[in-house]
């Protein structure tokens, strides 16, 4: 493997956590990290090797994920399945389910900010620059994405995720 | 101190811990006057990291032996692209066919139809007393009515050699087409089933293999028809068996 697909590798567990928490689904995850791997790969010429390769992954990924949600919303959703009783499933298991659940109610663009600084610990600034939007929008969907998951964790009279432990 | 206001913000790279030590202490000592505001803050950090812990571990599992094969391969040499894209052209197609060089379609509508072929062969094969709508004895009239229904000539290949015989088949509905389902059967009882549907981008791929819980597919295109050759039999016996399928076909 060449010096640029090892740098490539070395991304790719963080690029399937953030594919996980961003879908909701191991499968579509996968699949999303793949999509990325084949157009870095075609576009590795277009890579600016004084960048850092781990943003301009994420920026292809998130790309890739918008046009997979602009034609998967001719789709009807199905909405989220019901609750089950938390305390029936194992404890880590539970949490992913419940955290799952509470981002896939968040308008897509607060669930990327909210991963990409929260989870990836991208900078302000690279998380703007995957975005396509200015720093300002960020901190803007960053503070209502983390206020409404909050909200959600905290209402409909459920226990608060970290109380279920 | 700077004195300046606290914003909205200031808050979240309070909770990112990417504050200045200066200006995080003047807004801590702010919360501290505000304990509602503290616990909302206190509460914001504790969701950050409880999702840093379920989604953590995802980063640390062995990766998919696709993704690491997808960036062993090497890329299509550029006249390849060329053809490809130069086929599409003369089709008249959408742009864009860059699917089957790393094992998987890259192109979504055809991974829906690879995971609806694996659905629709999780739902039928099961079945006991109504596996099918159309029996293998009616086969003449089972393979006329699909290949009427998806607009092309179908055919049921005889896989005996494999050791499968025909059950029979179906019409399925997918996202509003009409797709065909043909179900082998081997004497162990073994189910496979080949599934058809219309590509309406012309076009020819390799065999691309996915495997979705115990469920494996063979898929391929073959001028205007997508083809899964599915089952849970062990990927060697798939793999001859989606072979005989395409040489079957070949033979018009």
């Amino acid at each position: 493997m060449s010096g640029v697909r090892a740098l490539v590798l070395e991304q790719v567990p963080a690029l399937r956590r953030y594919a996980r928490a961003l879908t909701g689904d191991r499968e579509r995850a996968d699949d999303l990290v793949q999509d990325t791997l084949a157009r870095a790969l075609s576009r590795l010429h277009l890579w600016r090797p004084a960048a850092s390769i781990r943003p301009w992954l994420f920026t292809i990924m998130h790309n890739l994920f918008l046009n997979e949600r602009r034609r998967a919303s001719r789709m009807v959703p199905l909405g989220a399945d019901p609750a089950e009783p938390a305390a029936d499933r194992a404890d880590s298991r539970a949490l992913l389910d419940d955290l799952d659940r509470a981002l896939g109610q968040l308008p897509e663009e607060q669930r990327a900010a909210v991963l990409l600084v929260g989870v990836e610990e991208m900078s302000y600034e690279d998380a703007a620059n995957i975005l396509g939007i200015p720093i300002g929008t960020l901190m803007s969907r960053l503070s209502r994405g983390r206020e409404q998951l909050r909200r959600l964790l905290d209402g409909d009279g459920r226990p608060r995720i970290r109380r279920v432990k | 101190m700077t004195g300046a206001p606290i914003s909205d913000s200031d808050v979240q790279a309070f909770v990112d811990g990417r504050l200045a030590p200066a200006r995080a202490a003047e807004i801590e000592a702010w919360l501290a006057e505000r304990p509602e505001e503290a616990a909302r803050v206190a509460a914001l950090r504790q969701d950050r990291d409880a999702l840093r812990a379920a989604y953590g571990p995802i980063a640390a599992e062995p990766l998919p032996a696709r993704l690491v094969a997808a960036l062993e391969r090497p890329p299509a040499p550029a006249w390849r692209r060329v053809a490809a894209a130069v086929l599409v052209f003369a089709a008249g197609a959408a742009a864009g066919l860059a699917g089957g060089y790393y094992g998987w379609p890259n192109e979504p509508e055809r991974r829906d139809v690879v995971r609806a072929a694996i659905g629709a062969h999780r739902v039928f094969v099961p079945e006991v007393r109504h596996p099918v709508e159309v029996a293998a004895n009616e086969e003449a009239h089972l393979v006329q009515w699909l290949s009427k229904r998806l607009g092309h000539k179908l055919k049921a290949p005889d896989l005996t050699a494999s050791g499968f015989r025909l059950v029979g088949g179906r019409l399925l509905a997918e996202n509003g087409r009409p797709a065909a389902l043909f179900m082998y059967e081997n004497a162990a009882g073994q189910r496979i089933t080949i599934h058809c549907v219309a590509e309406p981008r012309a076009g020819e791929t390799a065999f691309l293999y996915r495997k979705v819980d115990g469920v494996s597919a063979f898929y391929w295109i073959d001028e205007k028809l997508a083809y899964a050759v599915i089952g849970t039999v062990e990927r060697e016996k798939l793999h001859e068996v989606a072979r005989a399928v395409y040489a079957a076909l070949e033979k018009k």
